[in-house]
């Protein structure tokens, strides 16, 4: 099996207060205030992903997972190191695919399937099928702005997973779907990684990384803080901890899932 | 090896499904620069596409905007310049005036809409990996598209004086003004652009610019009014010239303009402006036309190269 992402020693600096304007910035020099402030989002992240692995990327609320899909997406570029794919990525970063709200759920498809590299005659075939998946009936031809969170994830998940495409990156897909939406999200998902697409998932829900990843990475606050098995991934984030509300999350996950199979 | 990499040609590989042996480990970022966005024609063609029905979404009148803004400016010129101040000094003076606009709208829309561009697509920039630089690209495509239009109206125009005639001359004018025009709008747009980004002050001097543009260039008074009045003092009137928009309007009024003033329509002509049938242009201006050409394309490679420095930048950059 080839290696399907490298990720090589990434770190990544981003600025806080970009858009001061000149006065503010004078008046902070006089008063001898810090001028430049900024922070690691990613600090030397290393790892490798053989093709067909299912990642599982887990993590607190800002601890870079969003950020490093970026990187592996090739939206953003690493301060220093770098990153490398293999093939074709395809997927979804932070519940949503970019949508230009003017446009309808029709223009938007084609759009979003260009800009993730198919060709007009390829999306024509497959648009049948991207639209019975997003559910979007007479919404289709409608701008994407009218439409409510759920229904533009659908849009976008919908595209995402119909790219032939050798890295599936999935952003908390399953945010902002209503149930049975997620049970067919997570179907789709499982049908990606058996056909050998490697799989980047990114997830709060520790049952639907248990059920879905091969293994488990951890980001602490822009650094790896765990990689390996999934269930020990999931004991380090303390997810698997009895308290009462993880378990009736988990249940309801498991319960959502278990309907499926 | 490199066909592969590219997105819209990497289907055949899909097909042997992740037999991914011979396909390389890449940097997953899009390859940018204009090349990558010129291999990408579909995608630039639904983005031009987009922009065209974008920009006036949500407005009752539509795409004639397009046409309403320019008109009614070119008659307030038309006005200000032909009637209230040079009444008979220029034959068939909206033709010299319209035929200057035609490129001065083109270059001055590419630049301001191309500047605007990337911040007014941010949400496709920030979630998807795509050549950035198709933003300014598409922008100015929008513009050479609505110029079509004006170009069919001036050669109406020119028609309709019933002495219209083309020459060689023509020919040849007609493309380089435009090359002139869509190198430099080009270039503008793309390197402000990735420059707005950073500090979106500059939407702002951009505007101011395009704003003073047309009256820096000889389009609603004749190049020859310029030359009178500086007679005395060569140094600014080569200054004046050194202006490559100046250049593109007295190419295209060298080739719409002139073409049509008959022997007779000269001698009514009055002689305040200094019009002459035979000496209404600067001397060179075939050279100044082919260096600035040149002058453009150097230019286009420089605002890549600015680009492609801020280019990685511009995701973090846009909140």
């Amino acid at each position: 099996m080839a290696t399907s992402i490298e990720v090589d020693h990434v770190s990544k600096l981003f600025h806080k207060h970009y858009q001061r304007t000149l006065k503010q910035t004078l008046v902070a020099r006089m008063r001898g205030r810090k001028i430049k402030d900024t922070f690691w989002a990613l600090d030397d992240v290393a790892f490798d992903v053989e093709q067909g692995e299912a990642i599982g990327l887990m993590g607190l609320n800002g601890s870079g997972k969003s950020t490093l899909l970026k990187h592996v997406m090739g939206v953003m570029k690493p301060t220093s190191g770098q990153v490398r794919t293999r093939g074709r990525v395809s997927g979804l970063i932070a519940t949503g695919a970019g949508f230009h709200p003017e446009m309808t759920g029709r223009e938007n498809i084609y759009m979003n399937a260009a800009i993730l590299g198919m060709t007009k005659a390829e999306t024509d075939a497959k648009f049948p099928a991207m639209a019975e998946f997003a559910e979007l009936d007479d919404f289709m031809d409608q701008p994407v702005g009218n439409y409510s969170s759920g229904m533009s994830a659908r849009l976008g998940f919908s595209v995402a997973v119909h790219v032939d495409c050798d890295v599936f990156i999935a952003d908390e897909v399953l945010a902002v779907g209503d149930q049975p939406f997620k049970r067919k999200c997570m179907k789709k998902m499982e049908e990606i990684r058996n056909s050998g697409v490697t799989l980047f998932y990114v997830s709060h829900a520790a049952a639907s990384v248990r059920k879905m990843c091969t293994r488990v990475i951890v980001l602490e606050k822009g650094r790896i803080g765990f990689d390996g098995d999934v269930d020990e991934g999931i004991h380090y984030l303390h997810y698997d901890d009895d308290d009462e509300l993880d378990v009736a999350e988990e249940e309801s996950v498991a319960a959502e899932l278990g309907s499926e199979i | 090896m490199t066909d592969q990499l590219s997105p819209e040609t990497a289907t055949a590989s899909i097909a042997v499904r992740h037999d991914l042996e011979h396909v390389p480990l890449v940097d997953p970022a899009a390859k940018g620069g204009l090349v990558g966005v010129l291999k990408r024609r579909y995608l630039l063609t639904l983005m031009v596409k987009r922009e065209l029905r974008a920009r006036y979404i949500g407005s009752k009148m539509g795409l004639a905007w397009s046409y309403i803004d320019p008109f009614s400016r070119f008659l307030t010129y038309f006005f200000v310049f032909g009637i209230i101040l040079g009444r008979g000094q220029v034959p068939h003076f909206a033709i010299h005036l319209f035929a200057g606009m035609v490129v001065v709208n083109l270059f001055t829309t590419s630049f301001n809409s191309g500047t605007r561009s990337i911040m007014q697509n941010k949400s496709i920039v920030q979630k998807m990996p795509l050549p950035r630089e198709i933003f300014p690209i598409s922008a100015m495509l929008v513009s050479l598209y609505h110029t079509v239009p004006q170009l069919v109206i001036l050669i109406g125009a020119c028609l309709i004086t019933g002495s219209f005639t083309p020459d060689l001359g023509t020919l040849v004018a007609t493309p380089m003004a435009f090359a002139i025009v869509i190198l430099l709008g080009t270039g503008m747009g793309l390197m402000f652009s990735a420059i707005n980004v950073m500090y979106r002050d500059w939407t702002r001097v951009v505007q101011i610019f395009t704003g003073m543009l047309p009256f820096t260039v000889p389009m609603m008074y004749p190049y020859t009014l310029v030359a009178q009045r500086f007679k005395d003092f060569p140094v600014i009137e080569h200054f004046y010239l050194l202006n490559p928009i100046t250049s593109a309007v007295l190419l295209m009024q060298r080739a719409f303009w002139i073409t049509t003033v008959s022997p007779e329509d000269a001698k009514d002509a009055g002689k305040e402006w200094g019009f002459k049938l035979d000496g209404s242009f600067p001397p060179h201006l075939w050279e100044r036309g082919l260096i600035f050409i040149g002058v453009g394309i150097v230019f286009l490679a420089f605002a890549q190269w600015v680009f492609m420095r801020l280019d990685d930048k511009i995701p973090d950059r846009l909140i």
